[in-house]
């Protein structure tokens, strides 16, 4: 499988790419820093106990659309045929943070929601040219209800997970398969000042059920699996109630 | 270091030993960002007393387990770098199966590339392998002025040396480069057998270490008069590809020790118990084995958070070398004060060490190691100073990597090298910035 990742230096990126180097997967990093795409590179090369040199990355910033063409260019012609494009990158702050900072909300409304549907839109255009393909997106569970401390997070996520629904439905038929990823808490380091609720997942657990879902080509995945659950409840949790709560 | 000083809501961090001060750790992929301003770094918290925690009127520390890239790796020579978090668990998990396994292993593999060249940690096989110090090639570190350099044996030597074991207070360390070791097979061919006595035990280690790289024993310390120091010697080697059963296992599943436990469980009787049942079950006196190297090396990684059963005063760790100019009565003078002072200890591993490494504070020299648990009790800084002098009379020292009650005086005493390790210090971090609560306990804040 040819894949691309755009956040894969980090985080879930950085897990879902070890364990597609791991099966042999062949992969194409994107990312904002070159030496971190560097070092990351020879991570996975020496995972996948593939040549040195061998696993390839190019620049690309979710808050600098125009380095989406190129970026994605490089991809293929780095791997010929795009399988599979995770996009795992975004922005994240506490509702505190933002609350106080109005240039940051700007920036996390449009790297979370307007930039990653710009990539996923390129993204889109690549795949179906050659036939269709995978296209995962990490959104999150933050966007299934208007909730206290996720206000402005949630709401790019919600307009982000709507999008990749109808993005489904649209394309489903032209061999288009969207993944939709809802993470519950994962322990990674956009989550590392909060303390971490119940059902906290681990990255490397998290990037299994993911990894699987792209293999099934499943258009919706909670991970860890719980928060399938947790969600459903919180998702019919009347207003009254929803009001009252702390989240 | 008692509980009382912690503020209610105040954040706060422990040592495995688990006895908390006020703390937190910042976590990130970043190493290089994250060490910019740090005091301290800090990998997975397995030191047992206050080396990775920050000192008085600091809260926060630079975490590493999440910096954990492999950067190279040469199949021919078994030479590989990586980011200082990377723990050994994974490191295993990932060379075992292409025949290559850390050079080193401690008692626990829950712990970084960082903390390995902090605490120079060493393994079973101590006697002919020496500490992880011998295995390092070359350290990338940020050194306290923010520079970032790579110092080796040819390069920068003194601040090499005095990094491996220098509990990470000469510089953050960034990336270790060392050499694996090539193992003949993913299975280790193990014995162990009963021994009566401290001084049986002393010349059961003695002859093992000829014929077995990996040796460490057992002891119930509880046991007094003639069955002073009886135990269980443990030996082991690679196995040899044509005596194998086949590809390795899956490693086994882990349980886990849910939550706090009541201080009550460790007790003196509950330790006793413990300690009569795991001797006298080992039956026949000599078992031999082929077993997975995480069974033969790391028995207390079987049980997950196993430092809750101590309950809520938490516990301490205490490790001495006793040189071998102390003679070999010098461990049952040992044991003796130990068990006339009544230290319950669930835990009493005993080793010989090999070497002395180039590590300017590293613990290991040639005599016999003593490892044991102390629950935290009124009396424990009674207990441990009475130790301190013991070790200090025999001319022994103490593993930083365990300690939280030793007194600077007595650990100035038991370390002639400390003033050179100190001038090396001075010169690369000469206001101090980098410090660990420890390093402020055992040597003041004025450096």
């Amino acid at each position: 499988m040819n894949v691309v990742i755009l956040g894969a230096t980090k985080g879930m990126g950085r897990a879902l790419a070890r364990l597609m180097a791991a099966r042999r997967d062949r992969l194409f990093l994107l990312g904002r820093n070159r030496s971190d795409l560097e070092r990351s590179a020879r991570d996975l090369e020496v995972r996948g106990g593939f040549e040195s040199g061998s696993i390839s990355s190019a620049t690309c910033d979710l808050e600098r659309p125009e380095t989406f063409a190129p970026a994605l260019e490089a991809a293929e012609a780095a791997l010929g045929k795009l399988d599979t494009v995770v996009v795992t990158a975004g922005l994240f702050a506490t509702q505190d943070a933002l609350e106080g900072d109005l240039d940051l909300t700007r920036r996390l409304l449009d790297a979370d929601f307007t930039a990653s549907v710009l990539f996923c839109e390129h993204a889109r255009r690549k795949l179906l040219a050659t036939g269709g393909g995978t296209l995962c997106v990490f959104s999150s569970v933050a966007g299934e209800r208007g909730r206290k401390p996720v206000a402005l997070y949630g709401a790019a996520k919600a307009g982000l997970t709507r999008y990749l629904e109808a993005l489904d439905h649209k394309h489903h038929l032209e061999g288009l398969k969207v993944v939709c990823v809802k993470p519950g808490f994962v322990k990674t380091g956009m989550t590392a000042g909060l303390q971490p609720p119940p059902f906290a997942g681990e990255p490397e657990a998290v990037a299994r059920t993911v990894l699987r879902a792209i293999d099934r080509g499943a258009p919706v995945v909670y991970a860890p699996p719980v928060w399938a659950l947790v969600m459903l409840v919180i998702r019919w949790l009347p207003r009254f109630v929803m009001r009252r709560l702390g989240f | 270091m008692s509980r009382g000083t912690v503020k209610v809501n105040e954040p706060t961090l422990s040592g495995w030993g688990l006895v908390p001060v006020p703390g937190r750790e910042r976590r990130s992929e970043d190493l290089e960002r994250l060490t910019e301003d740090a005091v301290l770094c800090r990998g997975l918290g397995r030191s047992y007393g206050d080396s990775s925690l920050p000192p008085p009127g600091h809260l926060d520390v630079a975490a590493t387990p999440l910096a954990d890239r492999l950067l190279a790796f040469d199949p021919r020579t078994g030479v590989l770098r990586a980011e200082a978090g990377l723990s050994l668990l994974h490191l295993n998990r990932l060379m075992l199966p292409r025949g290559f396994y850390g050079p080193v292993t401690p008692g626990t593999q829950i712990i970084t590339l960082g903390g390995m060249v902090a605490a120079d940690v060493h393994g079973k096989n101590h006697h002919v392998a020496g500490s992880f110090g011998r295995h390092v090639r070359a350290l990338r570190l940020r050194v306290a002025s923010g520079t970032i350099l790579t110092c080796s044996r040819e390069h920068e030597p003194d601040l090499f040396r005095a990094t491996l074991g220098g509990m990470g207070l000469t510089g953050h360390i960034l990336d270790v480069e060392f050499q694996l070791e090539r193992v003949p097979s993913p299975w280790i061919r193990s014995e162990s057998r009963r021994v009566d006595d401290i001084d049986a035990f002393i010349e059961a280690l003695e002859a093992a270490r000829g014929t077995w790289p990996h040796t460490m024993g057992w002891i119930d310390c509880l046991s007094r008069g003639r069955h002073l120091g009886r135990g269980i010697l443990y030996c082991g080697r690679w196995a040899q590809p044509d005596e194998v059963p086949g590809p390795l296992p899956a490693p086994p599943r882990r349980p886990s020790v849910p939550f706090l436990f009541p201080g009550w469980v460790v007790g003196r009787w509950s330790v006793r118990l413990f300690n009569a049942v795991n001797y006298h079950v080992h039956v026949p006196r000599v078992r031999r084995r082929l077993e997975h190297p995480e069974t033969f090396f790391l028995p207390l990684d079987a049980i997950g958070h196993w430092n809750r059963m101590y309950g809520r005063r938490g516990f301490t760790q205490y490790q001495c070398v006793l040189p071998d100019s102390a003679g070999p009565g010098a461990a049952r003078r040992f044991l003796d004060l130990l068990t006339q002072r009544g230290g319950a200890s669930m835990l009493c591993v005993i080793k010989d060490c090999g070497e002395q490494g180039e590590g300017l504070l590293s613990f290991p020299r040639p005599g016999i190691s003593v490892a044991l648990d102390i629950p935290i009790r009124d009396d424990t800084q009674v207990l441990v100073d009475a130790l301190n002098e013991l070790v200090l009379t025999e001319g022994g020292r103490i593993y930083l990597a365990k300690d939280q009650f030793t007194r600077p005086e007595h650990f100035r005493a038991m370390e002639p090298r400390l003033d050179e390790w100190l001038r090396i210090r001075r010169r690369w971090d000469p206001e101090g910035r980098i410090r660990s609560r420890q390093f402020v306990r055992l040597l003041g804040d004025d450096l």
